[in-house]
């Protein structure tokens, strides 16, 4: 297919841009196979490139021969284009629409996307399983790394080589994954260090109605406790969801077959109706209304914030469980594939330095969403705005997100990095020019061939050019478990995403200049003294023979 | 411990102090009653912790039903902090119960803290201290007198109305039977008189109480007083009426006798409602917001909570009114008249926010002392009634000062740079407004304060706030943003719940590391190296290592000119609230953090304290010994 059949009117001319707070901007807007372009051709006007995978949804409106678009993006912005001529309007919108909506990955932005810089450290080995391994090797070796996955098909969703018990075998992993959702059967998630306690997860178990086991499944996961000791199930979904699920085939562990496992249901909502709390959440953020129990019942009715607090609480109870209480965790939801993550890379991040440095936290990513089958195509497909019938998106990476902002504004000296690397992979997951968060699974990219025909996002971000903006100038390495606090009061929006363009941030731009100015001021100074005492205690002991009569 | 034993009036042992969030087991303590203050110490292993609080910052004791383990004592404070005290012995705790009613309720005046306090300062000081922040400077400073506005002295023995300072801003060409006419028609004799001057615009902001106009009287005086008023700003031929209450509230009043301006009497006015509701609502409002800050709940129940309360819809309205005010100044250049009832309370609140978003002085550490000296003290907010400093009647009292300050943080949270302060500034001043410490908040005005001796008998505030600066300084503080109109937000969602306000005392709550304090220790270090530095270059250029001493870090201008200031605009705008890293929440940790790392190990510190003459003893201070992880890192 080419894009030009789909591009009715490639340009038109005088065209206006309104955003808010920004002076309106007149120009020719120009569509391209996976961008729209609006530039005034004048010098020092900012020009918009707009991807049209960013397009969430458009709205058309005519006051007589003038017509207006409404675009409305992923990243949550709104932006109107005032189009003089009802047909190119009309060709306008039709063309967006379509360029928006291609069903087909190999026709996205990341295939024809070639870098402007040298890719200096290819991203797509950012992650090498075989290399965490050995980290993990030199710490325990209770520990192997299984092929069984190797071409997919034990488990579709998972990558080919997964960290499992020594003691257990391949078939007995078959077995295993035979008796759990999807065929996920539990893997090592995280080890904690500081005492050997580890975090596995998995998807549901198949025990159905009639009350399945499965002895493989139970030898695996208990091979991961010591003797006598016993560890925690953290089932992310209320005990009468994970009831309905047995009607389905699906189901918990029995107490009698996991006798050394205590069972905890926790309440994080199903993806289906996160979409539907992001959207409401966007719509009362909008409201330009200037009524405030308006503004507080919308914000309480979208249960955003609920849900921040229930996956947070999850997270910090996974990490109390293997911290406090010294025991080994299992998680899993229904699928294993979206709360799970949520509350495993949560509370990693408690729990590991390494997790709240850059690369550390790109690892996570890497490890625990993109190789642990997070299906990022489909829940990034539509965004705040999409106005059909959700199929399966939902932004359950967003709040992931949104619960690590929480944490960095807790502990605001123990990240490495600020919260524009948060919002730039907020960006990044919903639409970009980078092959990462392309297709749902390992095994859907190594089929599309992204490490080859795309670049990506760890290319991009580790240059040290760009790192730069990511970095929190208060960082001070800090080894500690960090607990953050749940408490409703505690939690705040996240304005950096649902605000960012109803608000100037011109006043929050300069704080945070001053603020790297006072840092750096101090630096320099420090540097200063000690060179010169140097300097000084140098000459002394240059001269001291000298003096002393 | 030695003094606290001596100064005992009560000692009980064996008592728990519960922790809300029941993380760690409470231990057992000692509680001992003073004159002035409640202490609970409690030792475990090696650490002292010692709760200290002023019992004139008790608001209610309440006896629970008895438990199991013990009988139960609820203790609310006006700082917002809760103890909960279980003691083993009924007995006990009856005795306390009965110490802390009358210790907490004084009847008089004289039993107020500030008539035995003493800061070791002699009576020079104490007159110096009363000196230093004057309400007749800032007149000169805003410009008067000059061809409009004139400082009149036909108040100065309370004759005219009571409630008013001895000193007045009044438009020149006010005759004085004008003067005294309008005070007959107003509400307790409070006429229209000058609040702030812009130099700029000519504009003025006045300030007066509800006309006594009912249904249909008039007064020619009042009338030609407004005339003046509007004749005193050449740039604008019409001047603003703004009652800040509600049109049906006001509309009440007119059966009384009272009400509003009618616009037929009154030439080239133009008359404004603003509905903020009264002492009432926000009394209930502020009792409602308590119960959901205190209670362990649901998120949803806390937003429900938030919005039933009511309380940020009340701090929107005393926004939305200020920023009127400073728009019809700024933009319109047109002078504003500003009443609700008595002219004490919503206009108060109203004046000194405008007066903080015009004026960029308001917003300096000693800006701010002397806004609250001129709108609140020296125009009659009635301190006693509104904070109960005496066992008086409980329906005078409302949170109308804690509001101005919660609008004062919602500012500094849309514009972290613009204010000399910081949150622990509010929360101090809040806290020494319930304290009765010093004699600035007695008494519920000026005439009153005069009857009492109080600069006789008290110390004044102010001294005492800037001797501690540091710890009130805004480190983002940026001067080159001085000439500008500040014009926040007033969408709902800018607003934010205060949680270093009305959760101070929650410390869980609160980030775990403070970006403010971070900043604050190194604008420290920052004066230390440059000291250091200075030394050094001295010494460098004895020895011969340096041929020159002005070094581009030696010049001390440069900390407070950060090079490349981006040019001033007129105008700070801003539809934001926080900036992640240094929002207001993460600079949550109150005074009572400092002097926590302060004590830290040092038991004998506190013992130290002579209770009755100490100078730095701690108002209401939790002091902890956390064992949390990273509070031992940082």
């Amino acid at each position: 297919m080419e894009f030009a059949e789909l591009i009715k009117t490639p340009r038109v001319d005088g065209v206006d841009l309104h955003r808010p707070f920004m002076p309106t901007v007149e120009g020719t807007l120009c569509l391209t196979g996976h961008h729209l372009i609006l530039s005034s051709r004048q010098d020092n006007t900012e020009e918009l490139w707009l991807l049209h995978a960013n397009i969430d949804s458009i709205e058309k409106r005519f006051v007589g021969s003038l017509g207006t678009i409404i675009v409305k993006c992923k990243d949550l912005r709104v932006i109107q284009l005032d189009i003089p001529g009802m047909e190119e309007c009309l060709n306008i919108a039709s063309s967006i629409e379509a360029l928006s909506t291609l069903d087909s990955v190999s026709l996205m932005y990341p295939f024809f996307y070639r870098p402007l810089f040298e890719v200096i450290e290819d991203g797509w080995q950012l992650f090498v399983p075989e290399e965490a391994f050995k980290d993990l090797e030199s710490m325990t070796d209770e520990w192997r790394l299984s092929e069984v996955n190797k071409d997919f098909s034990v488990c579709p969703s998972y990558p080919s080589l997964l960290t499992v018990p020594k003691d257990i075998d391949d078939e007995s992993l078959c077995k295993a994954a035979s008796f759990r959702h999807g065929g996920r059967f539990p893997v090592l998630s995280y080890y904690h260090k500081k005492n050997g306690m580890v975090m596995m997860r998995a998807a549901q178990p198949l025990t159905g109605t009639n009350g399945r086991r499965c002895k493989e499944d139970e030898k695996l996961i208990n091979a991961t406790l010591c003797a006598g000791k016993r560890g925690y199930i953290i089932d992310t979904r209320t005990i009468a969801v994970a009831q309905q699920a047995k009607a389905r085939g699906g189901g918990f562990e029995q107490e009698a077959n996991y006798p050394q496992w205590r069972r905890i249901h926790k309440a994080i909502e199903r993806s289906n109706v996160l979409q539907d709390s992001l959207i409401k959440l966007v719509e009362a953020c909008n409201d330009q209304s200037h009524s405030m129990d308006r503004w507080l019942s919308k914000l309480e009715a979208s249960n955003w914030q609920s849900n921040v607090k229930e996956i947070l609480t999850t997270a910090c109870l996974a990490a109390q469980c293997i911290d406090r209480e010294g025991a080994s965790v299992l998680v899993h939801g229904t699928e294993g594939t979206d709360s799970t993550l949520q509350v495993t890379s949560l509370a990693q991040i408690i729990l590991d330095p390494a997790c709240r440095t850059i690369r550390g936290f790109e690892v996570l990513i890497e490890r625990e969403w993109l190789q642990a089958g997070h299906p990022f195509q489909q829940r990034c497909a539509q965004s705040a705005y999409s106005n059909g019938k959700p199929r399966s998106e939902a932004p359950v990476f967003l709040l992931f997100l949104d619960c690590v902002w929480q944490i960095l504004r807790q502990f605001p000296c123990s990240f490495q990095f600020n919260e524009n690397l948060l919002i730039m992979f907020f960006e990044h997951a919903y639409a970009s020019q980078f092959g990462t968060f392309l297709g749902n699974c390992v095994a859907e990219r190594v089929k599309l061939q992204l490490s080859q025909k795309t670049v990506s996002l760890w290319s991009w971000v580790n240059r040290p050019q760009e790192l730069e903006r990511f970095l929190n100038p208060l960082y001070e390495p800090n080894n500690l478990v960090i607990w953050p606090s749940v408490a409703p009061q505690s939690l705040l929006l996240w304005e950096g995403v649902f605000l960012r363009w109803n608000r100037s941030t011109k006043c929050l731009d300069e704080a945070c200049q001053e603020m790297v100015h006072i840092i750096e001021y101090n630096k320099e100074l420090q540097n200063k003294v000690n060179s010169l005492r140097r300097q000084l205690a140098q000459l002394e002991t240059e001269e001291s023979p000298l003096q002393t009569p | 411990e030695g003094h606290i034993q001596t100064l005992r009036l009560d000692c009980v042992e064996y008592v728990k102090l519960l922790n809300k969030y029941a993380e760690k087991k409470s231990a057992l303590g000692t509680l001992y009653l003073t004159a002035t203050h409640l202490i609970y110490v409690e030792q475990t292993n090696n650490a002292r912790t010692e709760t200290w609080v002023l019992h004139h910052h008790i608001v209610s004791v309440e006896k629970l039903p008895l438990t199991a383990s013990g009988c139960p004592l609820l203790i609310r404070c006006k700082t917002f902090q809760l103890l909960h005290l279980l003691f083993q012995r009924e007995r006990d705790c009856q005795d306390v119960y009965q110490s802390l009613l009358r210790l907490s309720q004084p009847v008089k005046e004289e039993e107020l803290y500030a008539f035995l306090y003493n800061p070791h300062q002699n009576e020079e000081d104490r007159r110096q201290g009363w000196e230093f922040i004057s309400v007749a400077n800032d007149f000169s400073r805003m410009g008067l007198s000059n061809d409009y506005w004139e400082i009149s002295h036909l108040n100065k023995n309370y004759e005219i109305c009571s409630t008013y300072p001895s000193i007045l801003g009044l438009p020149k060409n006010a005759s004085v039977a004008v003067v005294t006419g309008s005070a007959k028609f107003r509400s307790r004799g409070r006429l229209p008189v000058l609040s702030y001057y812009h130099k700029d615009t000519k504009a003025a902001i006045c300030r007066c109480s509800q006309p006594l106009s009912g249904l249909t009287s008039r007064c020619v005086e009042d009338e030609q007083m407004l005339q003046a008023i509007s004749q005193a700003n050449p740039n604008c031929p019409f001047i603003y009426v703004v009652d800040t209450r509600p049109k049906l509230n006001a509309m009440a009043n007119r059966a009384a006798g009272k009400g509003y301006e009618n616009e037929d009497n009154y030439s080239n006015i133009r008359f404004q409602f603003q509905g903020i509701e009264n002492i009432h609502v926000m009394r209930n409002s502020l009792q409602k917001l308590l119960e959901v800050c205190s209670m362990k709940s649901s998120m949803s129940d806390y937003l429900t909570g938030l919005e039933n309360s009511g309380w940020l819809r009340h701090i929107k309205s005393v926004m939305d009114a200020g920023m009127f005010l400073a728009k019809a100044v700024c933009e319109e250049r047109a002078s504003v008249l500003v009443h609700c009832s008595d002219g004490w309370d919503r206009t108060a609140q109203v004046c000194s926010l405008a007066c903080i978003l015009l004026d960029p002085y308001y917003r300096t550490i000693k800006g701010l002392m002397v806004l609250i000296e001129k709108e609140w003290i020296s125009f009659g907010h009635k301190f006693s009634h509104r904070c109960g400093h005496l066992d008086t009647d409980p329906k005078e009292v409302s949170p109308v000062f804690t509001q101005f300050l919660e609008c004062v943080w919602q500012l500094s949270e849309q514009f972290p740079c613009v204010f000399e302060f910081n949150e622990h500034y509010l929360i101090e001043i809040h806290n020494q407004v319930y304290a009765c410490q010093y004699g600035n908040f007695i008494g519920n005005c000026q005439k009153e304060r005069l009857d009492m001796r109080l600069h006789e008998k008290t110390f004044s505030l102010w001294p005492h706030l800037l001797k501690n600066q540091h710890l009130y300084r805004n480190p983002l503080y940026r001067r080159s943003l001085e000439s500008t109109v500040l014009r926040p937000s007033t969408l709902p969602l800018h607003f934010k719940f205060w949680c270093g306000m009305y959760n101070h005392y929650d410390r869980g709550m609160h980030p775990k590391q403070s970006v403010l304090d971070q900043l604050l220790s190194l604008t420290q270090k920052q004066e230390e190296g440059e000291r250091t530095m200075t030394e050094l270059q001295r010494l460098a250029v004895a020895d011969g290592v340096l041929p020159d001493p002005s070094g581009p870090i030696n010049t001390p201008t440069e900390q407070d000119s950060p090079s490349e200031k981006t040019p001033t605009a007129p105008f700070v705008q801003s539809n934001g609230s926080c900036l992640p890293l240094v929002n207001g929440d993460a600079e949550e940790a109150g005074p009572g953090a400092e002097k926590c790392i302060d004590k830290e190990g040092a038991e004998p510190g506190a013992t130290e304290h002579d209770l009755t003459s100490s100078e730095d003893k701690p108002v209401s201070v939790e002091t902890e010994h956390s064992k949390e992880e990273v509070q031992e890192s940082s």
